[in-house]
């Protein structure tokens, strides 16, 4: 049986030095095809005494299961390789950046008016909104401010064709907001409002929102409470200080402006406020002995300038976009 | 208002320093503004007298003075001033001196003299910007004395910035007034007593209308120098408070006013004829003005006339020819109150301002006008001499001051926090307004010089602000006791402004007025709405259309050398019809499709892109485009856009005209959508997914190039029986292989039913309806 184990090593050297699977079915059949070694042994079984066929059948079939196992091994070792190959090339510089469109973003002041927003909503203020340009009634004389009022001379109007003007302030939408809605009443409202002036500190567009909330008992002691609240979680800091300061607007009385500061900072105007004047409440139809409530006029503007260290108002509106991605 | 601080304490004293003064003024609602020194930081200078004056020996042009310091010991000072002279007052910076700007003096030799010192100009000083010379102090000021103190120069010059509802604190009387109010300490005002009658001349005056002119006191003046030199603590006065001294008379009538607060008027006698008469212009009279603005003037105009012609606008400014001159030798003197109706709104009708008519349009004490004029009076006598004639004293009706009540539980409920009635009474006291109590209520009638004091919430406010706005709390927040509405099928310009900075577009705020010539260079037809005073030449009109503004960014960021620009912006645009203000979406996109990168072969953005963009902005509702020439676009390449089939807005490449207008590189994308075409989404209703499988056959069709693909699909979808789930281009070809002016269209069909599977039959059916559909409508030829 020396040549039968001759046979199998020399197939077992074969199928090793085989590099792909053609080559080991090539080797293959030298041993197990039609005309292959042990194929032929076997047909020859019947040339030997009938005494020895058994043994020497039993060990050509050893020795094909051993090749057969053997064959296998080296084919699923074949695929391995060729598999290992295969992820090899197919490797990618995973450190390459990902196919981008690119992204965009918000406006810094949009993104400062959405907070705002959900901050008075998430105290129950709903947002209301109106037209910029706007008549001489909601501008003024419905805030208490009729014509050739010095008050008008605080604030330096755009006029329009059509005896219009461009609206000074976002408190137009309170009474266009009272026109249609009866109290309790409690609403923000953002918006673009015009002045004429211009300068590091002024645009001659920029915005402003306006609050009012009137029920029965709103009191200037709320309007503190809110707006208190409001520029703490506005700017997520505790050290913010308020300040109220007497001052005047036809449509509020008593009147109020609000002055911030972090620390122990310098004092910043923020926003002008008040109790809700009894004749605009009384234009609009509502008892002011029944229904009280404030007003507030704030510049976003310069809240986001605070918030996000931006030290010149102008920068907003000229659209760098290498300035505004910076907010995206 | 600016004023001199040592002024004010002439007044009302109280134990504050300048800061803690101009902070109690702030808190009461008297913001001050400003806080100027009346001179910068200096010392070591001194009066001097210059005793003689040399030539210097080896300098032409310097001179050698001998100078007075009080000491017996002169200085030789080293000058070059052409003003030098023997007797004159100086400024003398003496050894040790430190001037304005950290110059020091010491003793230095000047071309072989030793100087001892500095004769100063006004400039050196930092008193003025006048360099012309040594400053020249007027006598009797003793050499030697400490310059500060002699032109008290250690002041504050306080700016206010008064609001409109406090015209009785445009004099120190009424801050003084205020600030004794506020600090609790009592103001010393002026006492005012009737001046002696020396002479018996008056003048007849007749007021035309009585509501106009409730008040006119008025007195004649004899015999007076107008020559006199104006007392120099009146001048520094004056014009600390920021008016330029001008001659005795005159400074006298702003002195009284920047102390009581009433404007007064000075006529030379000599000029006027006959009567005084207030009353209204007349058609076709003309007046010139001090300030030489010629008037035609109207009816509505109040004047001030003698029998003859008008002298002045009544409370506003005298005419050019009735003034006091040097030779003046008779005053008319004018303490009027007029009705702020009557003055509100003329000056600026008119174009300029003066402090009378800012008063009176605010309104003046009408109680003031002979105290004002006997204060007058008093002091023209005192400088320039001259005899005073009676007071004329003429009064219609005076604003009736109403009683007003004032309820302790009001003031709390308004207030939200407790007030005392005692407190409130307190108060009152301080502020001097005289009320009487009943029981927890008050009955306050305002004196004659608060304008402002109307209604209950004006006195409420008073009693917060004296007792003080720190002194209300901040009451704990409270929350709406019920939930806001959340309506689910509305989608805010919120919502889509984050979805378009998801699709790579950056948002912009631009401008809503623009250039009336981009607008004309965008739509010649367009009519935006005029601003009648631009804030600048180049922003005349209000947009109307959103196009302005993006290729104005644009071209900022293209300077910028910013290769890549994709930028929209939302907000109104302003329409003529109507005055409609539309609030819209608009973007623009310019140079490459992708950010520069590895993994996408570079390519110019275009039309598809955007529209791509579009249409995910809009899902879930259906944007379609069909062609339409909008004037600012390329007629080839634009269309509008329809949102659910409704014209919501339009698309398309920027008119190679404009492109070459604006010169840009290239042309950009633009858009511009209404956003309340995007605004309202259907609510989802959940249907069962077919548990049957879908049946794909493909149609190719040739058709003619000037068929839009859209109307396929719409046709398509007209005739479409239910079990079609969706149909789709996949494929659009042209080349030489077809006929000359025709396109080859791949149109996908899914098809599925939700009962059964359909059969080879049904799908063959559906695909040969629609096929014949196309044949018919298009002159399709089926491939």
């Amino acid at each position: 049986m020396d040549d039968l184990d001759r046979i199998v090593d020399n197939a077992l050297a074969d199928f090793a030095a085989c590099r792909d699977p053609a080559g080991l079915e090539n080797a293959k059949a030298k041993y197990l095809g039609k005309t292959g070694t042990l194929t032929t042994r076997l047909k020859g079984l019947g040339q030997l005494p009938q005494a020895e066929r058994a043994a020497a059948g039993a060990g050509i079939n050893a020795a094909k299961a051993k090749l057969e196992d053997a064959l296998a091994a080296r084919r699923e070792a074949l695929a391995e390789a060729k598999l290992a190959a295969q992820l090899g090339a197919d490797a990618l510089d995973v450190s390459l950046p990902g196919r981008g469109r690119g992204n965009g973003g918000l406006h810094p002041l949009t993104r400062t008016l959405e907070r705002i927003e959900a901050l008075f909503r998430s105290l129950g203020f709903d947002v209301a909104d109106g037209p910029e340009i706007e008549d001489d009634f909601h501008n003024f004389t419905a805030l208490n401010t009729p014509e050739n009022h010095p008050a008008r001379s605080m604030h330096d109007t755009f006029y329009v064709d059509g005896g219009m003007v461009l609206r000074t302030h976002t408190s137009p939408i309170q009474i266009r907001y009272m026109e249609t809605h009866t109290p309790p009443i409690r609403i923000i409202a953002p918006g673009r409002v015009y002045r004429v002036d211009s300068d590091a500190t002024h645009s001659p567009m920029f915005h402003q929102v306006e609050g009012l909330w009137i029920a029965d008992d709103v009191s200037f002691a709320d309007l503190k409470g809110v707006f208190s609240e409001f520029l703490r979680n506005f700017f997520e800091r505790d050290d913010v200080t308020l300040r109220f300061r007497p001052s005047f607007f036809p449509f509020t009385e008593p009147s109020a402006e609000i002055d911030m500061r972090f620390g122990d900072g310098g004092w910043l105007e923020v926003a002008g406020a008040g109790q809700v004047h009894p004749n605009v409440l009384r234009m609009m139809n509502i008892d002011p002995e029944r229904w009280q409530g404030f007003a507030f006029g704030m510049g976003p503007d310069r809240l986001a300038m605070l918030r996000y260290g931006v030290d010149d108002l102008r920068l907003f509106y000229e659209n760098d976009l290498r300035f505004l991605r910076q907010f995206a | 208002m600016r004023f001199s601080e040592r002024w004010l304490r002439t007044l009302v004293d109280p134990p504050l320093d300048t800061t803690g003064l101009c902070d109690a003024l702030t808190m009461a609602g008297l913001e001050v503004e400003d806080v100027a020194a009346a001179a910068p930081p200096f010392s070591g200078v001194v009066v001097g007298r210059i005793e003689s004056v040399e030539k210097h020996p080896g300098a032409d042009r310097l001179r050698v003075c001998t100078v007075d310091v009080g000491d017996p010991q002169r200085l030789t000072i080293v000058c070059g001033a052409p003003n030098a002279a023997a007797g004159l007052l100086v400024a003398c910076a003496v050894d040790g001196a430190q001037l304005p700007g950290g110059l020091a003096i010491g003793r230095t030799n000047v071309r072989g003299v030793e100087s001892q010192g500095m004769l100063c100009s006004a400039r050196e000083l930092g008193l003025s910007e006048d360099a012309d010379g040594l400053l020249e102090l007027r006598a009797p000021l003793a050499p030697g004395r400490d310059l500060r103190q002699a032109l008290a120069l250690d002041d504050a010059l306080i700016s206010v910035k008064l609001t409109p509802n406090r015209p009785d604190c445009l004099s120190m009387a009424g801050i003084a007034r205020e600030v004794a109010a506020i600090t609790g300490v009592p103001a010393a005002l002026p006492a005012i007593a009737p001046v002696r009658i020396d002479s018996d001349a008056t003048r007849g005056v007749r007021i035309e209308d009585e509501d106009a002119c409730p008040r006119f006191a008025s007195r004649i003046i004899e015999d007076i120098d107008a020559r006199a030199p104006t007392p120099a603590w009146m001048k520094e006065r004056i014009e600390r408070s920021g008016i330029r001294s001008i001659s005795a008379v005159v400074d006298i009538t702003n002195y009284v006013m920047l102390e009581l607060g009433q404007p007064l008027h000075a006529y030379d006698a000599r000029l006027l004829a006959g009567d005084i008469v207030v009353r209204f212009a007349r058609d076709g009279e003309q007046l010139t003005l001090l300030n030489g603005q010629r008037l035609d003037l109207e009816p509505d105009l109040l004047l001030v006339c003698d029998s003859a012609k008008p002298l002045g606008l009544a409370g506003i400014m005298g005419g050019e020819h009735s003034g006091i001159a040097g030779d003046t030798t008779t005053v008319f003197l004018e303490g009027a109150f007029w009705n702020p109706a009557v003055i509100q709104g003329k000056m600026r009708r008119l174009g300029f301002a003066s402090d009378a008519g800012y008063r009176f349009e605010r309104g003046v004490d009408f109680a003031l006008g002979p105290a004002g004029v006997e204060r007058a009076t008093q002091l023209i006598v005192d400088v320039c001499g001259g005899r005073a004639g009676p007071l004329s004293d003429i009064t219609g009706p005076l604003p009736p001051r109403k009683a007003i009540l004032l309820r302790s539980e009001r003031a709390t409920r308004l207030l939200g926090v407790a007030l005392a009635p005692d407190t409130i009474a307190d108060v009152f006291r301080r502020l001097a307004l005289p009320f009487a109590r009943q029981g927890d209520d008050f009955i306050v009638t305002p004196p004659s010089y608060r304008f402002d004091l109307a209604i209950e919430e004006d006195l409420i406010e008073e009693v917060a602000r004296i007792h003080g706005y720190d002194a209300i709390p901040a009451a704990p927040g409270r929350h709406l006791q019920q939930m806001l509405p959340a309506p689910e099928r509305l989608r805010g310009v919120a919502q889509l402004r984050r979805h378009l900075a998801a699709l790579d577009w950056q948002e912009v705020i631009t401008f809503s007025f623009v250039a009336s010539g981009v607008e004309a260079a965008l739509d010649p037809a367009a009519k935006p709405l005029t601003v009648l005073n631009p804030i600048a030449a180049q922003l005349d009109v209000m947009r109307t259309t959103l196009v302005p503004g993006l290729v104005e960014v644009l071209q900022t960021n293209l300077k910028r050398k910013l290769p890549r620009i994709r930028i929209f912006e939302t907000g109104r645009v302003f329409l003529r019809e109507g005055i409609a203000q539309p609030v819209r979406i608009g973007g623009l996109a310019f140079g490459p499709a992708d950010p520069e990168q590895w993994g996408a072969a570079p390519r110019q953005v275009d039309f598809f892109d955007v529209k791509g963009d579009l249409e995910a902005l809009a899902a879930p509702l259906f944007l379609t485009t069909r062609s339409s020439l909008r004037p600012w676009l390329h007629p080839g390449r634009s269309a509008e856009v329809m949102i659910d089939r409704k014209l919501a807005g339009w698309i398309g490449e920027l008119h190679p005209r404009l492109v070459r207008h604006f010169d840009l590189p290239s042309a950009p994308i633009v858009f511009e959508l209404d956003a309340g075409a995007l605004s309202c989404l259907p609510l989802p209703h959940g249907h069962t997914a077919s548990r049957f499988p879908a049946v794909r056959r493909d149609i190719a069709i040739i058709v003619n190039e000037n068929i839009a693909v859209q109307d396929i699909l719409d046709a398509l979808d007209n005739v479409k029986p239910a079990a079609v789930e969706s149909l789709r281009i996949f494929d659009v070809y042209r080349g030489p292989e077809l006929p000359r002016g025709r396109k080859s269209v791949a149109i996908l069909v899914l098809m599925r039913d939700t009962q059964r599977t359909l059969t080879d039959e049904d799908s063959d059916a559906i695909v040969a309806l629609l096929r014949s559909t196309l044949q018919d409508r298009f002159d399709a030829t089926l491939r």
